[in-house]
């Protein structure tokens, strides 16, 4: 048990405005089952969009969960922050919701949950950010690159809104610029 | 950066010292308020926050206010409060007499919803709400019914969404910037301090609300504070937790039946 945790690769994927499609077309296209877990952060209108999650899951053959309080986390799901809570790794490798104050106006907040995946899961982390219109992400990819993580930013010129993915690029907080065809790959070369 | 190891070191400092326990709170949580405490008072490390933590006995009140989190608004989840005022409000309207307790209460939000959810039932009079919380400052509120003027917007567009049909501002006069509420609606309200990791069960109740608040607890702390509800809730009374939260792995959930889509359960045996 303890042994598989160490092992555990975490891939989290933040975005907001525009990333949407984004996700309905790259996740459907991950060769199921996966060996790692896939987290996604997004800024959600609380109750708007409470359909995400069987949205999601019906264009999906892996297994999507929208996170609880303390679930523990497992290879081969993909995981989805609800709205309106803040999404934090606690030890042990389980998640931890709070509902402090927005960030960013955003709850959850890309940051928050970045820069908790990097302590959590250090060089076994992937932080991916995705099209958004603010600067929420930027810091969380810090924190995974300093923690020893690998920090992926969709191509700007890609994303509906580039102002997120090239607020990481323009701090310099970012490994890899990648088209949307090139994270289909990434993703399924991860083993 | 604050490793668990020298976040439980801190806080089983503070417990000795001054008695609060957050030993059995979510480390996740918690580590980054330390950091933000730390930002914002400008301690360059957890050294010098431990300096004026147990240097100085005056500054630990704002240390626990800021540790605790003290976010809350009026009809969070509208679609609770409408599965309270369809479900749950009609089997306390039987009782002679009702009893509620707001567990983690903070500023009192929560409180005013139930408040008017009473009031529109007409049973507010024969009800006491109770309210606690660990932070005394956050009680002084509920008290007073103040709530902030710019939130009651949002706070009116989840009254209507959770199936409220009056004028919500016929609720609350505004006062330079803050709304306050009727005082009808304040008076049957009770509060205290009260410790959940610490105290034990004080009445029985028909209805407890305790949203949002185990979810900065670890699991072990969450089953104590489960099994106080439970032995503090009369049969057929009602338990209602956070939209993300559950007893669904606790003891206390044979004991208890859902009552909905919501986190709302009512007690069997």
């Amino acid at each position: 048990m303890e042994k598989n945790e160490i092992r555990s690769k975490l891939v989290v994927i933040g975005g907001s405005a525009g990333s949407l499609p984004f996700l309905f077309e790259v996740l459907p296209r991950i060769y199921s089952p996966i060996q790692f877990s896939i987290l996604i952060v997004l800024h959600r209108m609380a109750g708007t969009d409470s359909n995400l999650e069987a949205l999601l899951r019906s264009k999906c053959s892996i297994p999507i969960i929208e996170v609880e309080d303390k679930l523990p986390l497992q290879d081969g799901y993909i995981y989805l922050a609800p709205a309106d809570y803040h999404l934090l790794i606690e030890e042990g490798r389980s998640f931890a919701l709070d509902d402090d104050e927005k960030i960013h106006f955003s709850r959850p907040c890309i940051d928050v949950t970045f820069q908790s995946v990097a302590q959590a899961y250090g060089s076994r982390a992937t932080g991916i950010l995705l099209s958004g219109a603010n600067e929420d992400g930027t810091l969380g990819m810090a924190s995974i690159r300093k923690y020893g993580g690998l920090a992926i930013v969709q191509n700007p010129a890609s994303a509906q809104m580039p102002v997120m993915p090239q607020s990481a690029i323009d701090l310099g907080h970012y490994d890899r610029i990648l088209g949307i065809e090139q994270i289909v790959s990434f993703l399924n070369e991860q083993v | 950066m604050i490793s668990d190891q020298e976040l439980n070191i801190l806080l089983e400092d503070i417990y000795r010292h001054y008695g609060y326990d957050f030993i059995g709170y979510s480390k996740a949580s918690l580590i980054r308020r330390v950091k933000r405490i730390c930002n914002m008072d400008k301690f360059g490390n957890l050294t010098e926050l431990r300096h004026r933590l147990f240097e100085d006995d005056s500054y630990v009140k704002r240390f626990i206010e800021e540790l605790t989190v003290n976010v809350t608004e009026m009809f969070r989840d509208p679609s609770f409060y409408r599965a309270l005022r369809q479900e749950v409000i009609p089997a306390l309207a039987t009782k002679p007499f009702i009893r509620i307790w707001h567990a983690g209460c903070s500023t009192g939000e929560e409180i005013f919803s139930m408040a008017i959810l009473l009031e529109e039932a007409n049973i507010l009079d024969k009800a006491l709400i109770y309210g606690t919380d660990l932070n005394a400052t956050v009680l002084e509120n509920v008290k007073r019914g103040m709530v902030p003027l710019d939130q009651m917007k949002k706070y009116s567009e989840n009254y209507i969404a959770s199936g409220g049909q009056q004028d919500f501002s016929s609720y609350y006069t505004a006062h330079y910037g803050q709304a306050k509420l009727l005082s009808r609606l304040t008076d049957k309200v009770i509060i205290s301090t009260h410790n959940l990791v610490s105290d034990s069960s004080f009445n029985e109740f028909d209805l407890i609300i305790c949203r949002n608040v185990l979810i900065y607890f670890n699991k072990d702390l969450q089953e104590r504070v489960l099994q106080l509800f439970e032995s503090s809730i009369s049969t057929l009374g009602f338990l209602a937790l956070g939209s993300k939260e559950t007893i669904r792995f606790s003891a206390i959930d044979g004991n208890f039946r859902k009552l909905n889509q919501e986190k709302i359960w009512r007690k069997t045996k």
